[in-house]
């Protein structure tokens, strides 16, 4: 094992095949903790399959996810976020029928103690578990700013909200790695600069490890410590943002091979 | 003393309200028990019969959004559990003639009292929630509609077998002469436990886990819900309510045939409560009692009747026309039905009574200025 260094977040010779296509290929990365590292790619390179296999969504055809030395590969998704990860996803999928404030409360059922037959018949312990999810909660929504819409259904929020609450429903499962998937989509530049200040604040405010998908290079050039690029599944460069910005396979990836 | 009495009547607020609400329904119950005829009675057991299990239904289809089609079979099984264990022997020697009733069932019976039909209808529960359990272990490891398909074989199942098990159900003949126990305090009783349990759920954290279910699977299983438990839970408990509702059902009307639980059954349950407004408790408890009551006030359109100079000969079965046409015209201009997903909740009650005595002191307020 690495001493020393404090990885988070290790991923070996992930592979993915659906059919005949390899989604994703001998993908290895480590993240330490506290790093904001930034994946990027053309459309279709695979970076939200590599999402989907470090969550349990997809389990990979080989290659191990180690999440602070533990092997989860495979794991439910359900297990994996009791295990620390969390994310958000590319097209916001709240349970729109539902509060602000349940939608943050979804988070904390992992956690729950009281059995079924306490929260059934409404026991003073799982009286007590309930007041203390809910302050825990609308703590939660203070600290985001998403407190003034706590009884809003959360498909009736503005779009910019529905982001905020999606990255809100993620933190209230206590998660040591946060993994966002192209936060700034459908936002406007201003809207973009403010989100890469609330980005660092929670990593700072929460102690995080932060892996994100994103296409608006101002945020991921901006904001990212370490960047990956992938193409067609394979991984084609990794540095700082400097680095990837004048390397010439990812430009040639996201440009076209010169000439044609 | 008094002042602790307060800060925890306080606290507790809304739970002494709703013991409240309990205590007066039991008064309502008993002068209804004994000035009212036997024939209203039993139109309001019914209906009580119905809020159980419509509730409990509205947990699997409206709360954690898993389409079933299932109750009549669970319902089923409840009636049977109860009809077998509380038909005395000498009248279950007297219905199987064709073919003996299989031991111990046939030298043994409950006697009728109120602790053995208490344990009767908890049998029923549990062997409704048995049979929930059995089909939802497969339909749950699958993602999509095959609920509904699984839960609508298990009602036929339960048909054919009712129908051919001359041995245990006397087949089509069925059973007659069960004691009619269902009293309304019974039945009633239910209405309240079912109501209570099922909104303590919804509004729980498991409750949430279910809604978060029915909203997005993919996303309530990244925050850490384990769906197949969700789901489970919800339709254990709702087998559990729909067999008591079988088991209540069955002593209400003191027979019991297969032709009793036929799909029909799940489909008034299904107009009961999509009217009502999936995932609207209060809009299932509304709905299915008035459903009751409409079914007999509606037989007015099946006798014979004159408009004008037009006789129209009765027609059986017109009352379902009626229902159905009420749903086409529901699904037109209330998609979400009568309720939506609206709870009434002392809360919601407190919130329009401060905002009444807002308008009051303002309307004062205004008056004393214009006055001055």
């Amino acid at each position: 094992m690495d001493t020393g260094k404090n990885i988070v977040l290790k991923l070996e010779h992930l592979t993915i095949k659906f059919g005949g296509l390899i989604a994703v290929n001998d993908f290895c990365l480590e993240i330490e903790k506290g790093e904001l590292v930034g994946l990027i790619g053309p459309n279709g390179a695979g970076k939200t399959t590599v999402f989907n296999i470090v969550t349990g969504q997809y389990e990979p055809t080989s290659g191990t996810v180690l999440l602070e030395g533990r092997d989860i590969t495979g794991w439910r998704p359900h297990l994996i976020a009791a295990s620390g990860i969390a994310r958000t996803f590319q097209n916001v999928r709240l349970f729109t029928g539902m509060s602000v404030l349940d939608n943050v409360l979804v988070s904390q059922h992992l956690r729950l103690r009281s059995p079924f037959l306490s929260a059934a018949l409404h026991l003073p312990d799982y009286a007590r578990e309930e007041r203390h999810v809910r302050a825990k909660a609308m703590d939660l929504l203070e600290r985001l700013e998403l407190t003034p819409f706590a009884k809003e259904l959360a498909g009736n929020l503005p779009y910019g909200q529905q982001r905020r609450l999606e990255i809100a429903r993620a933190l209230s499962t206590n998660p040591k790695l946060l993994l966002l998937d192209e936060p700034a989509a459908g936002m406007n530049p201003e809207e973009t600069t403010r989100l890469m200040r609330f980005i660092c604040r929670i990593r700072d405010e929460f102690s995080l490890t932060i892996f994100l998908i994103e296409h608006d290079m101002r945020l991921v050039m901006g904001i990212c410590e370490r960047i990956r690029v992938i193409d067609y599944g394979i991984s084609i460069a990794e540095g700082v943002p400097d680095e990837i910005r004048r390397d010439s396979r990812v430009i040639a990836a996201y440009l076209g091979e010169g000439g044609e | 003393m008094g002042k602790h009495f307060f800060a925890a009547l306080r606290r507790h607020l809304n739970t002494f309200l709703t013991l409240m609400l309990v205590g007066l329904l039991f008064l309502a119950l008993r002068w209804a028990n004994t000035r009212l005829d036997d024939f209203t009675l039993r139109i309001l057991r019914t209906g009580a019969v119905y809020i159980v299990a419509a509730v409990s239904y509205n947990l699997i289809n409206g709360i954690t959004g898993q389409f079933s089609l299932g109750p009549n079979g669970f319902m089923a099984l409840g009636g049977y559990v109860v009809a077998l264990l509380m038909l005395p022997v000498p009248q279950k020697q007297f219905v199987w003639f064709l073919e003996p009733l299989i031991w111990p069932l046939n030298s043994f019976s409950f006697a009728s009292t109120w602790y053995f039909f208490g344990l009767s209808l908890l049998l029923a529960g549990l062997m409704g929630a048995f049979g929930a359990f059995l089909v939802g272990i497969p339909s749950f490891r699958l993602r999509g509609d095959y609920l509904a398909i699984a839960t609508f074989g298990f009602g036929e199942i339960i048909f054919v077998l009712a129908n051919n098990l001359i041995p245990l159900t006397n087949g089509p003949l069925g059973m007659k002469g069960i004691p009619e126990l269902a009293s309304v305090y019974w039945c009633f009783g239910w209405a309240v436990i079912a109501t209570l349990v099922v909104s303590n759920i919804a509004n729980s954290s498991y409750g949430r886990a279910m809604k978060a279910v029915r909203d997005d699977e993919v996303a309530a299983e990244a925050m850490g819900v384990n769906v197949f438990q969700a789901k489970m839970l919800a339709f254990v408990v709702s087998g559990f309510f729909a067999g008591v509702a079988g088991g209540l059902l069955v002593p209400l009307i003191t027979t019991i045939s297969p032709t009793l639980f036929t799909f029909t059954m799940t489909f008034n349950l299904l107009i009961i409560i999509v009217l009502g407004g999936l995932g609207s408790i209060t809009g299932s408890v509304i709905t299915a009692f008035s459903f009751a009551i409409a079914s007999e006030v509606l037989r007015a359109v099946e006798s014979p009747m004159n408009i004008g100079p037009i006789h129209i000969p009765g027609i059986a079965g017109m009352r379902m026309v009626v229902f159905s046409a009420l749903l086409v015209l529901l699904m037109i201009f209330y998609r979400r039905g009568i309720f939506g997903q609206f709870e009434l909740s002392w809360d919601w009650i407190r919130s329009l009574l401060t905002k009444a005595a807002g308008e009051e002191v303002r309307k004062k307020w205004t008056r004393g200025k214009t006055s001055s």
